[in-house]
């Protein structure tokens, strides 16, 4: 579909910086321009813009039938996306929160995810599930999840999580052009909203043409030798910011961001962990049974003689709470990532 | 009736300057002492106080994402709501709810800040109070951005096939956050959705607060009375964006200026005085509603925040003995049940 296909899994030179949620935009802009059979549909993307910016100046230049507005129903239009990419479409359909998934999860998890296996093969689902994930905002336990590992756990769709814009672009383009169901969540502080800051980190160089970033490929943010900290979405910038600060007391940390969970990028992990010996998994889902959790059994499967020391920092297992004290205890940040990070190096 | 909906009024009015605080020049949703989203109900009193005259304690309210008129009228505990929206410990859910999901046992108040899942909670309580052989009410509020929902038509069909003493209000402003009514529904008058469960379906084509009251009072003693649901939906207005913030750029004008003019308060006030009622009256009882809202606001301001140890309190009301070093934190699990004298 693309004329020519490049693959850059490195950020190349560029002089132009987007927001996340701006690069994004472009690469579904691109796709939607080369390829007739790809349209969006969400609450409130069309006039809106989405309310995260996910759409921004879609539906101007590509009009309502292929920006579509769609009543709450949940069940309803992410069904229907799964019906038009069965039928061969290329559907992206936005869920407003991942909180939201409550009300279709069926959808998602028994026809989306599931009919390409179900169907010996004989279907493919090729469609994109936007949806904004993540806290810091004081919006309490239904509006503030993450969820990677709800929807990591359940086999068949693949799962991206960019943190930069230079990745949110890439990822983009991998997702619709891929043939399987691609789960795309985008951390709301991550997009460079007017109304809600940004750390520094994510507004990026991103190049003008179109490219991909395969999925399966973790990005070494900071090589480092003393500790391993592997993380992904906003978690990510929090651990650069400590790694920085970790750096002027003589501590190397290497931070890697996953940017997809499913497929996983394994031999990233691990290698790092042979060469540090300790590791830190940083995730603002909730503890149990998820991301953490996940990448610490597969360190300890092909790495066990090389680790010397494992710690976890996630939301410990409570919905998340309104106050803002509240909050700040549970969601790691930067100095709950640098102290996890000194207590492993010890 | 209209001390409710002026108390509701102020109370938006107010919680939109204590809201703003902290978030001038540049607007900041996290900044501030009222961080997050903030829905506000002003142009929708008239349904909130309309059906929740006929309420007593022991009926139940679950109400949706803008939820303060409604908890006004059926008697929430505004001290401990306000404080709630402040994210204070002595809020009515110590913090932990925030204005979205305000939980008021003593007058079994709920919300729900997905759409239409407050449906089925309050189609179960009324199924409690039909087994226990009592004849209290549940009341789901809801927008008609809503009326599409699985959780709605569910709810409906579950309620009517079992004979349930359920009200469904549908409060309709004619938005859905930027969608017009007429992009999301073919169907202009949602109370239409009650006849494919054969059950009564009212809608109300102002917001006349007495018109309101009349139609919920008929319903809610049919509901009392044992012959089952009914679904009123209400025209109300939204005075304001969606949620603070929102600068409704996809919002026409005249819209915004009708939504205004057509003002549910100023229209029972004409009422009240052409039955009589002095201006004095009137002024008297605003004066009094607007005493109560800011006595609420220093009230909760003065308040302490939780702290961070209570983060780990109330996931479960009995909570398991290893819960502590699952959850990876070092609070105690046991936690703190009656620290505030509340029973939950
Ligand atoms: C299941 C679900 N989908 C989407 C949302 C996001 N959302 C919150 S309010 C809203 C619009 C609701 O419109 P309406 O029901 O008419 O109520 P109003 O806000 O107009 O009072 C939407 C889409 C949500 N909270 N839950």
């Amino acid at each position: 579909m693309a004329t020519e296909s490049r693959d850059y899994t490195e950020a190349t030179e560029t002089d132009r910086e987007l927001t996340m949620s701006r690069a994004m935009v472009e690469a579904i802009a691109w796709e939607m321009r080369e390829n007739e059979e790809v349209f969006y549909m969400g609450e409130d993307v069309a006039d809106y813009g989405g309310i995260f910016s996910s759409t921004t100046g879609l539906l101007d230049e590509f009009g309502r039938d292929r920006v579509m507005d769609v009543p709450i129903s949940e069940t309803a239009y992410l069904g229907a996306a799964v019906g038009a990419a069965q039928a061969g479409m290329r559907p992206i359909a936005e869920l407003m929160f991942v909180d939201f998934f409550g009300v279709a999860m069926d959808q998602i998890y028994n026809n989306m995810a599931k009919n390409t296996y179900m169907s010996g093969g004989s279907f493919s689902v090729p469609m994109v599930l936007t949806t904004a994930v993540g806290g810091t905002y004081n919006d309490a336990g239904q509006h503030s999840q993450t969820l990677y590992g709800t929807f990591a756990h359940l086999p068949g769709m693949k799962v991206v999580v960019p943190s930069t814009a230079y990745d949110a672009k890439g990822l983009m383009h991998s997702a619709i052009r891929d043939d399987d169901p691609v789960v795309y969540m985008f951390h709301k502080r991550l997009m460079g909203l007017g109304w809600m800051p940004s750390p520094s980190g994510p507004k990026t160089g991103v190049p003008k043409e179109d490219y991909t970033i395969p999925f399966g490929k973790a990005d070494v943010k900071r090589p480092g030798d003393d500790v391993t900290v592997v993380t992904l979405g906003l978690h990510v910038h929090r651990a650069m910011e400590a790694a920085e600060q970790l750096d002027d007391d003589g501590i190397d940390a290497e931070v890697i961001d996953l940017r997809t969970l499913v497929p996983l990028d394994t031999e990233t992990v691990l290698d790092s962990v042979r060469k540090t010996g300790k590791l830190l998994v940083v995730d603002e889902d909730y503890q149990s049974f998820g991301v953490t959790g996940e990448i610490i059994a597969r360190a300890a499967e092909g790495a066990l003689d090389d680790l010397s020391a494992v710690k976890r920092l996630a939301i410990p297992d409570v919905p998340i709470p309104y106050a803002r004290s509240l909050e700040d205890e549970v969601n790691p940040g930067t100095d709950d990532i640098a102290a996890a990070v000194r207590e492993l190096h010890e | 009736m209209y001390e409710q909906m002026v108390t509701a009024r102020h109370y938006e009015e107010r919680l939109v300057d204590e809201y703003l605080v902290g978030k001038q020049p540049a607007f900041d949703i996290s900044a501030g002492p009222i961080p997050g989203e903030l829905h506000l109900a002003a142009g929708h009193e008239a349904s909130g106080a309309g059906v929740c005259m006929h309420l007593r304690d022991d009926d139940t309210v679950t109400a949706p994402h803008r939820p303060h008129h409604i908890a006004i009228a059926k008697g929430v505990d505004l001290k401990r709501m306000t404080a709630e929206i402040f994210g204070r410990k002595t809020g009515l859910c110590r913090g932990k709810g925030g204005h979205m999901h305000l939980f008021d046992p003593d007058v079994n108040f709920a919300c729900s800040g997905i759409i239409a899942q407050g449906c089925p909670p309050a189609v179960g309580a009324a199924m409690a109070a039909k087994k226990r052989n009592t004849d209290s009410v549940a009341v789901a509020f809801l927008g008609e951005g809503a009326i599409d929902q699985g959780g709605f038509l569910e709810s409906l069909n579950l309620a009517a096939v079992h004979d349930l003493p359920v009200v469904f209000v549908v409060e309709d402003n004619d938005w859905a956050i930027s969608m017009p009514k007429d992009r999301v529904t073919d169907v202009q008058n949602g109370a239409q959705r009650a006849a494919g469960f054969d059950l009564p379906g009212v809608r109300i084509d102002s917001d006349d607060a007495t018109a309101v009251y009349e139609a919920a009072g008929e319903a809610v003693m049919r509901a009392r009375d044992g012959n089952g649901p009914t679904l009123i939906e209400v025209q109300v207005h939204r005075r304001m964006g969606h949620f603070m913030g929102d600068a409704e750029a996809y919002r026409p004008e005249a819209d915004i200026d009708r939504a205004k003019e057509r003002d549910s308060i100023e229209r029972l006030a004409e009422d009240l005085r052409s039955h009589g009622v002095t201006d004095d009256e009137l002024d008297e009882i605003r004066e009094r509603a607007h005493e109560r809202v800011e006595e609420a606001i220093s009230w909760a301001k003065e308040q302490p925040e939780p702290g961070p140890e209570e983060a780990y309190e109330n996931v479960f009301t009995n909570p398991p003995a290893q819960a502590a070093t699952d959850g990876g934190s070092a609070a105690d699990a046991s936690g703190d049940a009656d620290e505030m004298g509340g029973d939950n």
